[in-house]
């Protein structure tokens, strides 16, 4: 694994369309500094992300996976987000299973008001992976 | 209590003689079991309704051609059966069926569920490349002493959910000392009784003999921890992975036999699955090389995600895998790990939900940072 002090890891983002996004955009438009190394996908709710999604990201090479959605109870379909939960904690499990990094994945609930926490969860997610290294998966050809 | 049927038979002739029972009197109008198909041990899944049919079948024969569940989940998509069908199936073949009703694959009406303590089977390849005519002896022999034979698949090996669920009438093999004189048939419902009613035989009040299974069940515990920690030694990351499933050639027929894999249209096999040149460009410029045909481990672990929740361990994937890479063990072993989470067992409860598609409202807070 390699270690250098300029590594800025490359994190894909699904962000949900009512909380996350909306919190994303906030962080923005209220100038509030967080790292570029979150690139975001807008999906209508984080039930929308099928784990394989996931998956596909790590082996292509993301650093980290980021899933962010509203506040458990706050979903806007009601309860997308508590389907969102239950299938995370079978990825995780499932990657912890194989021997995988399941640090590299991350679930989070940032609402439309918290900008400041869309801020801190995407500085301390890229510390932790900058901590942890760049993925090994991205040099792997026989995947 | 229990209510028990006595034949005084082996149990591979007690079954037909009952089968012929049920279809002679009408009870049913079709049995669907294994049938032979030649004199060189291949057999098949067919649904009989003569009769005379049931000379060349053979419900205990031990291998499993493929899961019984998902061709009864085909033989009842499309609305249950109308007439009463026995279905004579392996405890995970039921179990495996209750999955896919429980996802709208089948219904359940009309099939009186036959089943046993299953001994286990042999692979697949066996009956190809071989009789397993001949191996039958030795099965039966090791399946009165309730022991595991060292030839048995390795999913039958160390499976420890050997005694049915959800059977109507369940046939007593395992660890059974007289079952070259007796055989021992548990109805364990209403149903079953019902369609036993008149049979000619002793009836007995009779429980299963726990202490008896208990400790096969012991016995396939070690077993199971064995080939689960020889698989440990060979899973160690990333690299672990690209070693076990770097072999695969993408032939998919582990998706096509499971039957938990139940998609019509699998995105594994649609074309978008499939990369564009510059798909692979890309990839070669970003990694120095790519695997052709790339994404295989997506595959794996993609369908690891989808099935894990309700892997049933039937062991077919690994079965027909041309390249004899251990899927079962692995997707048995994340499998139950991840159903202990939610303390679920596939196919136990009609009436329990997929854990996936419910949830808690106060549960797994940990998980969110």
């Amino acid at each position: 694994m390699k270690k250098n002090k300029d590594f800025m890891p490359k994190i894909l983002a699904f962000l949900c369309n009512w909380c996350s996004y909306a919190g994303a955009d906030l962080a923005g438009t209220s100038r509030i500094k967080y790292p570029p190394s979150i690139m975001a996908i807008r999906v209508m709710c984080s039930s929308r992300v099928d784990p394989i999604l996931i998956i596909d990201a790590y082996l292509c090479g993301f650093d980290g996976v980021l899933v962010a959605g509203c506040h458990p109870g706050d979903c806007h379909y009601q309860k997308g987000n508590y389907y969102t939960r239950r299938r995370f904690v079978v990825l995780k499990k499932i990657v912890e299973g194989l021997g995988l990094e399941s640090d590299r994945l991350r679930l989070s609930w940032v609402s439309a008001s918290e900008g400041q926490k869309f801020a801190k969860v995407s500085t301390e997610f890229t510390d932790n992976i900058k901590e942890i290294g760049e993925n090994p998966v991205k040099s792997e050809i026989f995947l | 209590m229990t209510k028990a049927l006595k034949l005084s038979i082996k149990p591979e002739q007690g079954i037909l003689e009952f089968l012929r029972f049920l279809l002679e009197n009408g009870k049913v109008k079709g049995v669907f079991t294994l049938n032979k198909i030649n004199k060189n041990g291949a057999v098949a899944y067919s649904l009989i309704s003569n009769s005379d049919e049931l000379n060349n079948a053979v419900p205990f024969f031990p291998i499993m051609p493929a899961n019984a569940g998902k061709l009864l989940s085909r033989f009842t998509l499309k609305g249950g059966a109308t007439e009463p069908v026995a279905a004579v199936v392996k405890p995970c073949e039921l179990r495996a069926f209750i999955e896919l009703v429980k996802r709208e694959q089948g219904k359940l009406e009309n099939i009186l569920f036959i089943s046993l303590t299953c001994g286990g089977v042999y692979p697949l390849s066996k009956a190809v490349y071989e009789n397993v005519e001949k191996y039958l002896s030795e099965y039966w022999d090791v399946v009165k002493k309730g022991e595991i034979s060292v030839d048995l698949r390795s999913a039958c090996k160390g499976c420890t959910e050997f005694s049915p669920y959800n059977a109507d009438i369940t046939f007593d093999l395992l660890g059974n000392n007289d079952l070259d004189k007796n055989c021992i048939v548990f109805l364990n419902t209403k149903k079953g009784e019902e369609f036993a009613k008149g049979m000619n035989a002793k009836f007995l009040e009779k429980e299963l003999d726990n202490k008896k299974l208990d400790k096969i069940l012991d016995k396939r515990k070690i077993e199971k921890k064995k080939i689960f920690d020889e698989l440990e030694t060979k899973m160690n990351g990333m690299d672990g992975l690209i070693e076990i499933f770097g072999k695969c050639i993408g032939c998919h027929g582990c998706s096509k036999v499971c039957p938990i894999c139940y998609c019509k249209l699998c995105g594994f096999d649609s074309s978008d699955f499939e990369y564009r040149s510059s798909n692979y460009e890309a990839e070669f410029r970003k990694r120095g090389g790519i695997r052709v045909p790339p994404r295989t481990l997506f595959y794996h672990l993609g369908r690891l995600d989808h099935i894990s929740i309700s892997c049933i361990g039937c062991g077919s994937c690994e079965d027909i895998c041309p390249v004899d890479i251990p899927i079962s063990v692995i997707f048995k072993k994340i499998g139950e790990s991840v159903q202990k989470m939610f303390d679920y067992i596939p196919g136990k409860n009609i009436e329990e939900d997929i854990p996936l598609i419910t949830f808690k409202e106060e549960e797994f807070a940990e998980v969110e940072q």
